[in-house]
């Protein structure tokens, strides 16, 4: 007989740039000046694809939007730890991280106008589509990743998910086959604090949602979500474990969501306007520049040459989502199967013999 | 081969063939799945392409679908059709529909094998039948086999094809035919019924299990019935249906399931459509109870058997 301490954890917290922008060297990722000034540049598009995104929704030219603001650091940094042929099954709140991914900010902005083409990658880049029913992404990211081992392909899966999508069971079955698989995945969790209405302390009894990992056999993380320098450093040393077979990481990125939870949301019946106030001091944007400056590889002269490089890029998105055509009607028929199935056929035919008059 | 033997020769046919072929699910590895589908695969293919997983139905399914995405043809094993339920997110939110949200770019060839159906004395949700929540979804594709020569045939080809099948195995007759089957591959095309006797006084149409007791009961009555197995039930096999019914001008449509919403009532629609003039009487439905399905005592009372088959196929004919 016995009674002993059977297992105690520890959980690591990373954070190289604060609030500020001063970094700790030691902890430094090895990036170039370029590097870090691309990492800058991604997060000023996607904010200013998010801005243009909220004003096309609010001019009815798109859909329903989920606004990424406050959230730029958490997508760019782990996105820019990844290649191509790895694999990320989105959520419907990671515009930022599909921008990273060379998603056509045209083809983001027809997904949330209403058309299923706005979905379709880039050659070569393995965006899965956004998944809206939440927390069931993880699952296709294991899945991708034991395919990845079974193919002997050096490729790593992230599953991306928020803190909301860490109380659905289907979440949780990811965890558990990712660490009874050892799969190749990344968990990369947003903890924004809200899912919607509900805030975190109400999501979980958990102080972090990392532990969360420790309890399915493999590693945690939280870092400073607002923090590009932590997030991709992090990332980066996930991706490493994932292709030397050393299994799954759960990276949380303590982050807050700056605006409503989509365009038919207000925020402002559920959280204190003061809460708020506090995290746009923490903004990832503001800190990453002022790092830069520090460093002496920033100036006004770029910034401003960065922003108008930025608005033409996402003005020429708009407008070249705004030219496409409508698809036509056979478009929501075509894909179902892989070849149409003569029921099917016949419920197209009949309804353009109808709408086309022939 | 019993239909068990049958599923087994077709999975380890498929395996042999195509090494992007994997099986996965609650005891398929070291113990052959429950009813012993998968006996044999560890062995024969090693545990990177055999997978004991977790005791999580959803988490089986949504983890199929990306290494479907990601180029394999994953055939998860459900151990029973009553545990499918909890990966109803995974099947209609994604599988179902990733080609189509995708619009062709990503594709997800999951093939779920699953037991299902009543009259092997079984525990509690082991016994039902609700292929019509399968047929209703779009993009799935649904078969059920009634016989280990079809059993086989028929899996092969939904492994064979790039969408997601429903392949639902009725437990029942797992062990209760033999008949020929070879060891080799073939395939037998999805979508296409099969007309198990010809006649010209009425159709009988079926599927599974009750494909069996439909002819059972054809042993008992003189009538000249056309004996129908749909074998797909999604694409249904709709010129086949509907060629036969202008011929007999009636039809019986037996079904296991409940008799609301069920795939009888889709048949009885179509029939309207397409050959309503042709009808000499009102199409009729055998079919199992609106009640939940009953524990095993009671169990006959709820399965059509041939009485009920041969009153209806009486009472058709003598309208």
């Amino acid at each position: 007989m016995a009674s002993k301490v059977l297992k105690t954890f520890t959980l690591k917290y990373l954070q190289v740039l604060d609030e500020n922008g001063k970094c700790d060297a030691r902890l430094m990722p090895k990036l170039s000046p370029r590097q870090l000034v691309e990492l800058y540049g991604l997060m000023v598009l996607a904010r200013r694809f998010d801005e243009k995104a909220l004003s096309l929704q609010r001019q009815g030219r798109i859909g329903t939007y989920a606004s990424v603001l406050g959230q730029e650091a958490a997508q760019v940094g782990a996105a820019f730890a990844l290649r191509g042929s790895d694999w990320v099954f989105p959520t419907y709140r990671e515009s930022a991280l599909l921008i990273a991914r060379n998603q056509p900010m045209a083809r983001l902005l027809q997904y949330f106008g209403g058309d299923e083409r706005g979905s379709i990658p880039p050659k070569g880049v393995n965006n899965f589509p956004i998944a809206i029913p939440v927390g069931t992404q993880g699952l296709h990211a294991v899945g991708a990743a034991i395919a990845a081992t079974i193919q002997k392909k050096k490729t790593v899966a992230v599953g991306c998910l928020g803190d909301g999508a860490s109380s659905e069971g289907d979440m949780n079955e990811a965890f558990n086959f990712a660490g009874v698989f050892k799969a190749p995945v990344i968990f990369l969790c947003q903890n924004n604090q809200w899912a919607i209405s509900v805030p975190i302390k109400q999501q979980t009894a958990a102080e972090t949602i990392a532990q969360k990992a420790i309890a399915f056999g493999f590693e945690g993380i939280r870092v400073d979500g607002n923090d590009v320098l932590a997030v991709y450093s992090a990332t980066a040393a996930a991706v490493k474990k994932a292709y030397t077979g050393k299994g799954p990481t759960l990276i949380e990125c303590y982050t807050y969501r700056l605006n409503n939870h989509t365009t038919s949301d207000d925020a402002s019946k559920y959280r204190s306007e003061a809460e708020v106030a506090a995290w746009k001091k923490k903004d990832p944007v503001a800190r990453m520049r002022k790092f830069l400056e520090g460093k002496k590889i920033w100036n006004m002269k770029k910034e401003e040459e960065l922003l108008a490089k930025a608005d033409r890029q996402v003005s020429a998105a708009a407008a070249e989502y705004e030219a496409t055509p409508k698809a036509d009607a056979g478009d929501i028929f075509r894909y179902q199967y892989e070849e149409m199935p003569g029921f099917l056929r016949q419920q197209m035919d009949d309804y353009k013999k109808l709408t086309e008059g022939n | 081969m019993n239909l068990v033997q049958a599923v087994n020769s077709g999975l380890k046919c498929a395996m042999a063939d195509d090494e992007k072929v994997v099986v996965l699910g609650e005891d398929v590895g070291l113990d052959g799945g429950v009813f012993r589908a998968c006996e044999g695969l560890l062995k024969q293919f090693g545990p990177k392409r055999v997978m004991d997983t977790p005791l999580a139905e959803s988490g089986i399914i949504g983890v199929s679908a990306g290494m479907a995405v990601a180029g394999l043809k994953p055939v998860p094993e459900i151990q029973f059709s009553g545990f499918l339920y909890m990966a109803l997110g995974q099947l209609i939110n994604h599988v179902s529909r990733i080609r189509n949200r995708s619009r062709g770019a990503f594709t997800c060839p999951v093939i779920i094998r699953t037991p299902y159906g009543g009259g092997i004395r079984a525990l509690e949700h082991h016994s039902e039948s609700m292929e019509a929540i399968y047929v209703h979804t779009p993009g799935l594709k649904v078969v059920i086999p009634s016989s280990p020569y079809d059993a086989k045939g028929l899996l092969i080809s939904a492994i064979n094809g790039n969408d997601p099948v429903v392949f639902m195995e009725p437990s029942r007759l797992y062990r209760a035919i033999r008949e020929e089957v070879p060891d080799g591959s073939y395939t037998i095309p999805l979508g296409k019924a099969k007309v198990v006797k010809e006649g010209n006084a009425v159709t009988v149409i079926s599927w599974g299990s009750m494909l069996q007791q439909a002819k059972l009961a054809l042993k008992h009555t003189d009538v000249d019935v056309e004996l129908i197995d749909l074998r797909t039930l999604k694409p249904l096999d709709v010129e086949a249906i509907i060629s036969s019914v202008k011929k007999t001008g009636r039809c019986i449509i037996v079904q296991e399931a409940p008799r609301t919403g069920g795939l009888a009532s889709e048949i009885i629609a179509l029939i309207n459509e397409q050959a309503l003039l042709s009808l000499k009487a009102p199409v009729s439905r055998v079919a199992g109870f609106d009640t939940a399905f009953p524990l095993y005592k009671l169990e006959d009372y709820y399965l059509p058997g041939t009485e009920r088959i041969i009153n209806a196929i009486e009472a058709t004919v003598n309208y």
